[in-house]
C-alpha cells in the first residue's frame, strides 16, 4: 500500500449520494464471511502458568476434546515452549488452533530468567511474519501464522495477591500479547474470600502498569456484555473432563466429599464466562489487536534498529525503498572500506616479511663471508705449516744421506779394527 | 483417647493378698508422682511453620490452637515481594487447659519461596535454629544450669502446595536441609482444591519422592506390644497417612444445625474437625486429616518430638560442635589433652593473666636456678 493512495481520498471531499434502488453492495460481509470460511481461521493460545496449575486440562475443557499432554515434570532445568498444532471443526468452520505450553514454568529456584524463553518465542513468532512480510515473493494467505493471539496467564490461587513471579513476568508481557489473567483451581477459594482476592490482583495489576487485554467496548452490539465482563476480570475458572450425573443431567464436574463443583454453573465458578468471551465473542477481535498492534510495535521498533525511518531529517516521507537504497548504499560502502583495509593490511604484512627475509639473506650472506674468510685462513696456516714440515723433512732426508755416508766409511775401520 | 488413659491402665491393682506374699515396694506409684511434678512445671513446645506464602499456614495455626494468632499481620504486595528475603518471627502464648500449663511457641517464616530467585532462602531458617541449639549448648555447659530456657524448634510443619503434581525443586532442597536438624513434618496444604483420589495420587506421589531424595522426615515411633489396640490401629492409621492433607479455617460456619469450623463454599461446607462425612459420596470419610495432625501433633506425639530433637537432633549438634572444637584445638597445638569441657564460655580474662605471671615466675626460676648452677 503505498502512501499517494490514501492521499486522493483524504484531499477530496466526501459527499454521501443516496440509491435510487438495491445495488446488491450490502452482500459484501457475507462474500468476505463466506471466503474466510473456506479459508479456515487459525487461532494461537499461550499458557502460561506453574506445573500442574491445570493449564491442560481447562484447555481440554475449553475445547471439548482431549488434547494429548503427557503430565509434566517439577524438574526441568528451565523454562521450555511446546507448541502443538490441532485442526479442529465445528459446523462448516475450520480452525487451526496452535496451544503453546510453558514446560517448567515457576518451578527453578532461581527464577529470573523464567520470562526470557516466553518472550523469545513470541518474538520469533513476530520475526517470522516480518520476514515474510518483506519477502520479494511472499505469499501471506498461505503463511501459517504463528502469532500468539491471546496469553492465558493462570494466577495461583493463594487468597492474598499476585506472586512476585506472576508480576515480573506478566509486566514482560504485556506489550508482546493480549494478556488475560486468569485464576485457577478457583474451587480453593470460597466466594468472599474470591471477591478480595479478585480486587487485589486488579489493584496490583494497574498499581504495576501491566497492561491487561480489555474486552472492546466500541462495537455496539457486544458493548454491554464485553463491559460487564471486563468487572469480572481476572476470571476464576475450573476445569474438568470427568462428567458427574447431578440430579438428571450429566454435567462435567469435580465430585467432593462435601459437593460438586459444576464448571458450567455461573455460580460456581467463571468458566462460562471465560468460554463466552475467549471464543464466542471476541476471538476476532484478539486476533486483530495481535496483528494492529502489537505486532505493528514489534516491526516498528525492529525496524527503527535496522536504521529505517519514516521521515527524513528534512520531514519528507521516505518509502522502504529509498531508505533501502540508502541502506544498500552505506553497506556496499562499508564493506568496501573494510575491503580496503584487508588490502592494506595484506600488503603491509607483505612488505613486512620482504624486509625481514632480506634482513635474513644478509646476515646469511654475511656468515658466509666470514666463514670463507676464516676457511681461507686456516688454509694459509695449514700451508705454512706443510712447508715447514716439508722443509724439516728435506733436512733430516739430507742429514740422513749424510749420516749413511758416513756410517758407510766407519764399518770399514771398524772391520779393520776387528780384524785385527 | 488421651494419654491420661494410656498411662493410668498400666498402674497394677492392688490385690488382696498380704504384703509377705505380694512383696509390694510401691514404686508404682511413679508415674503418679512424674504426673503432679510436670503438671507444677509446665510444658513448652516450640513449632515452627514454613511454606510459601498464601499456604494457609497461619489459618491452620489458629485451627490447631483454637486461638487468633495473627491479628494485625500485614502483607506484602507483590512486588515488594519480588527481593524478599526470610524473617524469622516468633510468637508466643501460655495456654492453659485442666491445670495444665503449655507455653507454646510458634516460629513463622514469611517470605520464604516468595521471591523471584529463592537460592538458599532456608538458610536463615537453618541458621536459627542452629542458633538455638548454640545457645542450648552453652547454657547446658555454663555453671549455673537451674534456668534453661529451651528455645529449640521441636517440629516444623511444611506446607507442600497442591497445585502441582508432587515436590517441587525447593521443597525438596529444603527438606533436606533441615531433615537433620529438627523433626520435619510435611503437611499438604489446602486439601480442599483436591478430590478423594487426587488426594490419595499426590500422596503416594510425596511419598515416593520424599524416599527417593532421601528426605528423613519424621517418623512415628514403633508402638509397644503393651499398648492398647485403640492405639495401636490409630498410629497405624497414622503412619500410613503420612504426608497429612489438612484444611484450615478461620470462620464458623453453620452446618447441619450446628456451628462448626468449616469453609462455606456454593457448593457445599467443609468441615475441618468432621471425623465422620455424612453427605453426598458413598464412603464414609473425613474431609481431611486436619483431626489427625491435631491430634498426633499435641495429644499423642507432642512428647515424642522433643525427645527426638534432644536425642537426636541435638546431640547430632552437640558432637559435631564438639568435635569441630577439638580438631581446631589440636590445629593450634595449645593443649595435649584431647576434650576440653569449659571452651565455650568466653576465657576468663583474669585466670589467664594469673596463668601467665605464675609461668613467668617459674621460668625465673628456672633461669635463675641455671646460673647459679653454671656459676
Amino acid at each position: 500500500m503505498a502512501a499517494t493512495d490514501v492521499d486522493i481520498f483524504s484531499n477530496e471531499e466526501k459527499r454521501n449520494l443516496s440509491l435510487g434502488g438495491h445495488v446488491g453492495f450490502d452482500s459484501l460481509p457475507d462474500q468476505l464471511v463466506s471466503k474466510s470460511v473456506t479459508q479456515g481461521f487459525c487461532f494461537n493460545i499461550l499458557c502460561v502458568g506453574e506445573t500442574g496449575i491445570g493449564k491442560s486440562t481447562l484447555m481440554n475443557t475449553l475445547f471439548n476434546t482431549m488434547f494429548e499432554n503427557e503430565e509434566a515434570s517439577h524438574y526441568q532445568n528451565g523454562v521450555c515452549m511446546r507448541p502443538r498444532t490441532y485442526d479442529l471443526q465445528e459446523s462448516n468452520v475450520h480452525l487451526k488452533l496452535t496451544i503453546v505450553d510453558t514446560v517448567g514454568f515457576g518451578d527453578q529456584i532461581n527464577k529470573e530468567e523464567s520470562y526470557k524463553p516466553i518472550v523469545d518465542y513470541i518474538d520469533t513468532q513476530f520475526e517470522n511474519y516480518l520476514q515474510e512480510e518483506l519477502k520479494i515473493k511472499r505469499s501471506l494467505f498461505n503463511y501459517h501464522d504463528g502469532r500468539i493471539h491471546i496469553c492465558l496467564y493462570f494466577i495461583a490461587p493463594t487468597g492474598h495477591s499476585l506472586k512476585s513471579l506472576d508480576l515480573v513476568t506478566m509486566k514482560k508481557l504485556d506489550s508482546k500479547v493480549n494478556i488475560i489473567p486468569i485464576i485457577a483451581k478457583a474451587d480453593t477459594i470460597s466466594k468472599s474470600e474470591l471477591h478480595k482476592f479478585k480486587i487485589k490482583i486488579m489493584s496490583e495489576l494497574v498499581s504495576n502498569g501491566v497492561q491487561i487485554y480489555q474486552f472492546p467496548t466500541d462495537d455496539d452490539a457486544v458493548t454491554e456484555i464485553n463491559s460487564s465482563m471486563n468487572a469480572h476480570l481476572p476470571f476464576a475458572v475450573v476445569g474438568s473432563i470427568e462428567e458427574v450425573k447431578v440430579g438428571n443431567k450429566t454435567v462435567r464436574a469435580r465430585q467432593y466429599p462435601w459437593g460438586v463443583v459444576q464448571v458450567e454453573n455461573e455460580s460456581h465458578c467463571d468458566f462460562v464466562k471465560l468460554r463466552e468471551m475467549l471464543i464466542r465473542v471476541n476471538m476476532e477481535d484478539l486476533r486483530e489487536q495481535t496483528h494492529a498492534r502489537h505486532y505493528e510495535l514489534y516491526r516498528r521498533c525492529k525496524l527503527e534498529e535496522m536504521g529505517f525511518k519514516d521521515t527524513d531529517p528534512d520531514c519528507e516521507p521516505f518509502s522502504l525503498q529509498e531508505t533501502y537504497e540508502a541502506k544498500r548504499k552505506e553497506f556496499m560502502g562499508d564493506l568496501q572500506k573494510k575491503e580496503e583495509e584487508m588490502r592494506q593490511m595484506f600488503v603491509n604484512k607483505v612488505k613486512e616479511t620482504e624486509a625481514e627475509l632480506k634482513e635474513k639473506e644478509r646476515e646469511l650472506h654475511n656468515k658466509f663471508e666470514q666463514l670463507k674468510h676464516m676457511h681461507q685462513e686456516e688454509k694459509r696456516k695449514v700451508e705454512e705449516k706443510r712447508r715447514e714440515l716439508e722443509e724439516e723433512m728435506n733436512a733430516f732426508n739430507r742429514r740422513k744421506v749424510a749420516a749413511e755416508t758416513l756410517s758407510l766409511a766407519q764399518p770399514l775401520k771398524k772391520d779393520k779394527d776387528k780384524k785385527k | 483417647m488421651t494419654t491420661n488413659i494410656r498411662y493410668k491402665s498400666r498402674i497394677p491393682i492392688k490385690s488382696d493378698e498380704t504384703p509377705e506374699e505380694k512383696q509390694y515396694v510401691g514404686f508404682a506409684t511413679l508415674p503418679n508422682q512424674v504426673h503432679r511434678k510436670s503438671v507444677k512445671k509446665g510444658f513448652d513446645f516450640t513449632l515452627m511453620v514454613a511454606g510459601e506464602s498464601g499456604m494457609g499456614k497461619s489459618t491452620l495455626v489458629n485451627s490447631l490452637f483454637l486461638t487468633d494468632l495473627y491479628k494485625d499481620r500485614k502483607l506484602l504486595n507483590a512486588e515488594e515481594r519480588i527481593n524478599q528475603t526470610v524473617e524469622i518471627i516468633k510468637h508466643t502464648v501460655d495456654i492453659e487447659e485442666k491445670g495444665v500449663k503449655l507455653k507454646l511457641t510458634i516460629v513463622d517464616t514469611p517470605g520464604f519461596g516468595d521471591a523471584v530467585n529463592n537460592n538458599e532462602c532456608w538458610k536463615p531458617i537453618t541458621d536459627y535454629i542452629d542458633q538455638q541449639f548454640e545457645q542450648y549448648f552453652r547454657d547446658e555447659s555454663g555453671l549455673n544450669r537451674k534456668n534453661i530456657q529451651d528455645n529449640r524448634v521441636h517440629c516444623c510443619l511444611y506446607f507442600i502446595p497442591p497445585f502441582g503434581h508432587g515436590l517441587r525443586p525447593v521443597d525438596v532442597e529444603f527438606m533436606k536441609a533441615l531433615h537433620e536438624k529438627v523433626n520435619v513434618v510435611p503437611l499438604i496444604a489446602k486439601a480442599d482444591c483436591l478430590t478423594p483420589n487426587e488426594i490419595k495420587k499426590l500422596k503416594d506421589r510425596v511419598r515416593e519422592e520424599i524416599e527417593r531424595f532421601g528426605i528423613k522426615v519424621y517418623q512415628f515411633p514403633e508402638c509397644d506390644s503393651d499398648e492398647d489396640e485403640e492405639f495401636k490401629q490409630l498410629d497405624k492409621e497414622l503412619k500410613e497417612c503420612c504426608p497429612l492433607a489438612v484444611i484450615g479455617s478461620n470462620t464458623v460456619v453453620e452446618a447441619r444445625g450446628q456451628r462448626v469450623r468449616g469453609r462455606l463454599y456454593p457448593w457445599g461446607i467443609v468441615e475441618v474437625f468432621l471425623s465422620v462425612c455424612v453427605c453426598v459420596s458413598v464412603e464414609n470419610q473425613s474431609h481431611c486429616d486436619f483431626v489427625k495432625l491435631r491430634n498426633m501433633l499435641i495429644r499423642s506425639h507432642m512428647h515424642d518430638l522433643k525427645d527426638v530433637t534432644c536425642d537426636v537432633h541435638y546431640e547430632n549438634y552437640r558432637a559435631q560442635c564438639i568435635q569441630d572444637m577439638t580438631s581446631k584445638l589440636t590445629q593450634d597445638n595449645r593443649m595435649e589433652s584431647p576434650i576440653p569441657i569449659l571452651p565455650l564460655s568466653t576465657p576468663d580474662v583474669e585466670t589467664d593473666r594469673l596463668i601467665k605471671m605464675k609461668d613467668e615466675e617459674v621460668n625465673c626460676y628456672v633461669i635463675m636456678g641455671n646460673i647459679t648452677y653454671t656459676g
